[in-house]
């Protein structure tokens, strides 16, 4: 079997010396390369690739981000110089990690891994963003969401989201008057998001504390929250109560 | 030797309270009714700048017992002994002088209360002694946690930029040997230089400098096309005495936070030159707005001004300004030519 690899890397001496490596390995064909994120988010929906080898430290998208957009999921094999958050998660996110430089032999052995993988007629199940969420350094909020519409990549800088609305397996974030959807669930976001920003209002919502422009009573037991845009967003008892808490009394 | 002689403003002040001393001294000893002001003074004066003497040496016997370490007993018997040494020096002193100045035994009323004065003031001294070592100390503290945290930023060489370099060299080993070995001499370069600034308080400016020239070419090798470097020092900065890696930390996030953020890259521009007796450093470079802050956001600047600051106080500043996609960093101080 010959698999069919994109090589993801900023510097153009690491991926020539990856291709290089690979074309000795004489099994793997390299279907493209690509310079930065955006590009691999590109050829990956178009090439769909068994492997990817992945940088994680790379302009526009992180390697992170880049696992995040891709979709379906692929086999990913970062390599990298030096991430010592990163390399806890890798066991979990990925077939197998390279730390530069490395030896033919190491790569040999991380194809082997990835062959074994691939052949495994049960595929497994791969939620790449809530891996990618796994992967980061722990404490640490997002500062912006990524997402993929079609064959376009929209950043989201965590000040400009309004809020998020959990629609089935899919999160809508929700940005200057605009929807964006994501394969995420509400909970994996929620522990993302910076609790002191953001607050679950509701089983399916959370809000931008920033937007709300007040509270009014809705049911005998329940609120809304209106938002300066005059979006209403329903608040649930336990989320009155998370509200007062982070805004005080006089909600 | 003593820190009162260390600089004379400290020594003419502590002269001048003993002076006062004196005063009141004399004071005390006209109150018997037998001597007149100039008789009184005439032996308050001498007698007290002698003491103020005396006085300083509780300083070695402190540093010999410290206290906490020597025993209560040891060191009482210590500090007394000496006290009534000296009280028994400026007794001896003021009968001299009485004899000198012919007073008779007019003196004698006033000889108890000397006495009960010249050990209060010997053993408020070997206090005061105390009290100066311990502030010695915490200072001595302070400075050797600084010199330690220097060495530490001396030493630390970024691993994402070594470990990259080692695999840009990698990958030129089979393409284009020649380079490899121009990169391998580089990077020897750099780490040679680099780790040889540990034990040095200042370097001249010029070697800062070409410390950053060779990070920047290693930087190119890797970066290729995308990092472009202009630079515009002056060369009458040449010999300013800088603190060692001042400049390389402000290179480093160029780098960093600046080109490799870009798919493009960009350039990073630094300037030198000396102005009115300072030399003002600026280094340029274009970054990516969107891109995420970075994990030790910061580390690398903050480290640079605290480093200014302890060596220059109010003397220099660093400024540093983002506007669209363009970042600066400016830092100032005064340019000293020889190292003191």
């Amino acid at each position: 079997m010959k698999l069919r690899a994109i090589i993801v890397d900023d510097e153009e001496l690491a991926r020539q010396i990856l291709k290089e490596y690979l074309d000795k390995a004489g099994d793997v064909e390299i279907v493209a390369e690509c310079a930065n994120g955006f590009e691999a988010v590109k050829a990956a929906g178009e090439l769909r690739p068994d492997l990817l080898f992945l940088d994680i430290q790379m302009p526009k998208l992180d390697g992170f981000e880049v696992l995040e957009l891709i979709d379906p999921p692929v086999a990913v094999i970062f390599v990298t110089a030096y991430d010592q958050y990163a390399l806890k998660a890798f066991d979990a996110a990925a077939v197998d990690y390279l730390l530069k430089p490395f030896s033919t032999e190491r790569l040999g052995k991380a194809l082997e891994r990835a062959k074994a993988l691939l052949s495994d007629p049960q595929p497994r199940a791969f939620q790449a963003a809530e891996l990618a969420a796994a992967a980061r350094p722990p404490g640490q909020a997002l500062e912006r969401v990524v997402v993929k519409d079609g064959t376009k990549v929209h950043i989201i800088p965590i000040a400009k989201l309004d809020y998020v609305e959990a629609q089935d397996d899919y999160i809508a974030l929700h940005s200057e008057k605009k929807q964006y959807l994501k394969q995420q669930t509400i909970s994996s976001i929620e522990a993302q998001l910076d609790p002191a920003r953001f607050t679950r209002v509701h089983r399916s919502y959370i809000v931008n504390l920033e937007r709300i422009a007040r509270i009014e009573p809705y049911t005998k037991d329940s609120r809304v929250a209106v938002l300066q845009d005059g979006a209403q967003l329903p608040v649930s008892r336990s989320g009155y109560a998370r509200l007062k808490e982070l805004l005080g009394e006089n909600v | 030797m003593h820190p009162i002689f260390r600089n004379t403003t400290r020594l003419g002040a502590y002269l001048a309270l003993w002076t006062i001393l004196a005063a009141l001294l004399g004071a005390l000893m006209r109150i018997p009714g037998d001597l007149a002001w100039s008789q009184a003074l005439s032996v308050a004066v001498p007698l007290c700048l002698f003491y103020a003497f005396v006085c300083l040496t509780p300083w070695y016997l402190c540093r010999a017992f410290p206290l906490g370490t020597a025993g209560v007993a040891r060191l009482l018997v210590n500090h007394l002994a000496a006290a009534i040494l000296a009280c028994a020096l400026w007794i001896g002193l003021a009968r001299l002088l009485a004899v000198v100045m012919e007073l008779g035994s007019r003196l004698d009323s006033a000889i108890p209360q000397l006495v009960v004065i010249g050990l209060l003031l010997y053993l408020l001294s070997v206090a005061l002694h105390y009290a100066l070592l311990a502030v010695e100390a915490s200072r001595e503290a302070a400075l050797q946690t600084r010199d330690a945290e220097l060495r530490a930023l001396k030493s630390q060489i970024n691993p994402h930029f070594l470990f990259n370099c080692l695999n840009s060299i990698s990958a030129l080993t089979s393409t284009d040997p020649g380079r490899a070995r121009d990169m391998c001499v580089l990077l020897s370069d750099f780490l040679r230089k680099t780790l040889g600034l540990g034990e040095r308080a200042s370097i001249p400016w010029r070697e800062e400098l070409e410390l950053a020239r060779t990070y920047l070419e290693v930087e190119q090798v890797r970066f290729g096309a995308r990092l472009q470097v202009e630079m515009q020092v002056d060369d009458d900065c040449s010999e300013c005495q800088v603190p060692p890696l001042v400049l390389q930390p402000l290179i480093e996030n160029a780098i960093k936070h600046g080109i490799a953020t870009l798919v493009d890259g960009g350039i990073v521009r630094l300037e030198g030159h000396v102005e009115d007796g300072h030399l003002a450093v600026r280094v340029e470079n274009s970054f990516d707005p969107e891109a995420p802050s970075p994990r030790r956001s910061g580390l690398g600047l903050r480290n640079v001004r605290s480093r200014l600051q302890t060596r220059f106080g109010d003397a220099a500043h660093l400024h540093v300004a983002a506007q669209n996609n363009h970042f600066s960093a400016e830092m100032v101080f005064p340019c000293h030519k020889t190292n003191s």
